[in-house]
């Protein structure tokens, strides 16, 4: 593996020198973190500093933009994903994906998980899978009686978590999750929060959120971005453990951010 | 604490209140004349259009009543049977009515498919500027005149057909050279507006998709085009009610002189085909024959009227609701 030189082994995900361009501008400049098993980490920052853009850069989302371009490393257990022998599709199966907006498929609640396993040729039984899928996205009882039912159907949170669901039933290592919380109500986001710290035993999630207390709460460990001095790129300015960032943090900016006295 | 003081501070809504500077403090109603104009115009425009329709049934049921109820006619013989001869006082529409079926159907086959495909193309796989391109040459195929299509499916692709299937089994006139040329010219209606269907499915569904391991191909034909149903179903039916009424290319191509054949390679008079051939004729007003035309478009009205009200249905029932 020619590519996997930079790896330590320790981390599943690493990001390295990693810099993005929609066009000429440079939006992320020089990213360096790495994403531990089973923990939750947390990308924070101010919008606009080019979050979703590292997230989306984990599983390849950004090939859908025409204009961006991607350089740099990011090494899924060692492996190079931006390899030119890389097939990115078979990146997303591994890297899943919950977006900011909740968008179920129009079609009925049942396909909505299956579709995901069916077309990566999933040959067990669907009706199992379907269950534990929403079992573990905890909308199970919700929905248990109306499967067939469009997932449009269902409420934001309930909707969020079929998609969080979704990305469950194709068994995926990651799971990238975009502020997955912003269009939810406090409750339907106390739940999203409950279900990803039982989503930790058996996957690796990275989410990206604008709302601290919400890092605080659920990450273990946490990356804070900002622009840059020149204020066109955004960068990680420091990755630590979430407790240290939020109490004992390295960097003046951060402490600036995290106490809320960021102008 | 800034807003309570202005409040306070604010005067009351009465008659001394400074004027503002348009110079009007009564909320009592006020003319506007323009307005008014505009309004009662395109209140007419909508008029207007409904009382062709309005007029256009009148005609057409006016005439197409005296027809049925001529004694020399039988709507039992009308509505049951395959020859259409009217110099012999046959009146079977079924003669014409099976070759308008045909070439439609030659058509559909031509247009769903190619016109399908390229709206997957465009909307999915085109580059920007791939598309950018592609789309107005495509849709330049929609401005040519229907009479050039009909002289190009005489001469230039009945040829091919005689070469291809024989002299002796391809006949000079025939339906499949006009279904074919009249697919042809329904391709970019069909692709326009499919394109436009699956063009207005959000991004962010495309993203679900891919974001599960999905290839391109899954996603335009599982997600994308499904959640385009509608509006490929109305394109496709749009598509239909074209097929159904084109008159040109069938009457310059598919031959003259009613036939009830389902062999694609025989001439076989359509319906509009046998209304144009006829309005160009010298039937005698009033005769049985030029009332028969109207008979003829009441049907081709009535089968695109049924058309429109399937596809309205589709549209309404299936419409999509992403947020
Ligand atoms: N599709 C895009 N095309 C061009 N510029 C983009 C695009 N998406 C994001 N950007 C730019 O990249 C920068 C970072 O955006 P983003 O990653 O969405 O930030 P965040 O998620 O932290 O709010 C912003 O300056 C934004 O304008
Ligand atoms: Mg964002």
């Amino acid at each position: 593996m020619t590519n996997s030189q930079h790896s330590t082994g320790h981390y599943l995900l690493e990001a390295h020198n990693l810099n993005i361009y929609y066009g000429t501008h440079k939006a992320v400049a020089d990213v360096q973190f790495n994403v531990e098993r089973h923990k939750i980490t947390a990308i924070i920052g101010p919008s606009g500093c080019g979050k979703s853009t590292v997230l989306r850069a984990f599983n390849r989302m950004n090939d859908f933009v025409p204009t961006c371009r991607v350089e740099g490393d990011v090494l899924l257990d060692g492996q190079n994903l931006y390899a030119p022998d890389v097939d990115p599709v078979e990146v997303r199966k591994r890297i899943g994906m919950v977006f900011q907006k909740p968008n179920p498929f129009p079609k009925t609640i049942y396909e909505n998980v299956a579709w995901g396993a069916r077309i990566n040729g999933f040959k067990g039984n669907m009706d199992e899978l379907v269950e534990s899928a929403l079992r573990g996205a905890v909308v199970w009882d919700d929905v248990k009686d109306n499967l067939h039912k469009s997932g449009l159907s269902l409420s934001g949170g309930q909707q969020q978590r079929l998609c969080i669901a979704r990305a469950l039933a194709v068994q995926p290592e990651v799971i990238l999750m975009d502020e997955p919380c912003s269009s939810l109500d406090p409750i339907a986001t106390l739940k999203i929060e409950e279900l990803m710290r039982e989503l930790k035993e058996r996957y690796t999630i990275v989410i990206v959120t604008h709302n601290m207390q919400q890092a605080a709460r659920v990450s273990d460990t946490t990356a804070m971005m900002m622009l840059t001095d020149d204020r066109q790129s955004g960068t990680v300015i420091e990755v630590n453990e979430t407790n240290t960032i939020f109490t004992r943090p390295k960097d003046q900016r951060t402490e600036d951010y995290v106490t809320g006295r960021f102008g | 604490m800034t807003l309570q003081t202005e409040a306070a501070a604010a005067p009351r809504l009465t008659s001394e209140r400074p004027q503002n500077f348009y110079g009007r403090t009564s909320l009592s109603k006020r003319p506007r004349p323009l307005e008014s104009l505009i309004q009662s115009f395109l209140f007419l425009c909508g008029a207007l259009s409904i009382a062709t329709t309005l007029g256009i049934v009148y005609v057409l049921g006016q005439e197409s009543l005296q027809f049925f109820t001529n004694p020399e006619v039988s709507l039992t013989e009308f509505f049951f049977t395959t020859y259409w001869q009217p110099e012999a006082g046959e009146y079977g529409i079924w003669a014409l009515a099976n070759s308008t079926f045909i070439t439609s159907l030659i058509a559909m086959c031509v247009a769903v498919p190619f016109g399908l495909g390229a709206a997957v193309y465009l909307s999915e796989y085109a580059s920007p500027h791939a598309r950018n391109f592609l789309k107005p040459t495509l849709e330049i195929l929609a401005g040519v005149p229907t009479v050039v299509y009909g002289y190009f499916a005489l001469t230039f692709i009945t040829p091919i057909l005689r070469a291809v299937f024989g002299v002796e089994t391809v006949e000079i006139y025939n339906m499949a050279s006009a279904g074919l040329v009249m697919g042809i010219m329904i391709l970019p209606l069909i692709s326009s507006m499919s394109e436009d269907a699956l063009h207005a499915v959000p991004r962010s569904l495309r993203e679900a998709a891919f974001g599960l391991g999905a290839t391109r191909f899954e996603v335009s034909t599982q997600v994308v085009a499904p959640a385009a149903l509608s509006g490929v179903t109305a394109a496709f039916i749009l598509g239909v009610s074209r097929a159904v009424g084109e008159t040109m290319i069938v009457a310059i191509a598919a031959g003259s002189g009613s036939l009830f054949t389902f062999n694609p390679f025989k001439a076989a008079e359509t319906m509009t085909g046998y209304i144009a051939r006829l309005s160009g004729g010298d039937v005698s007003y009033a005769s049985l024959q030029y009332q028969s035309i109207f008979a003829v478009g009441l049907m081709l009205f009535l089968v695109t009227l049924v058309l429109n009200i399937i596809s309205r249905r589709i549209v309404a029932r299936f419409r999509e609701v992403y947020e």
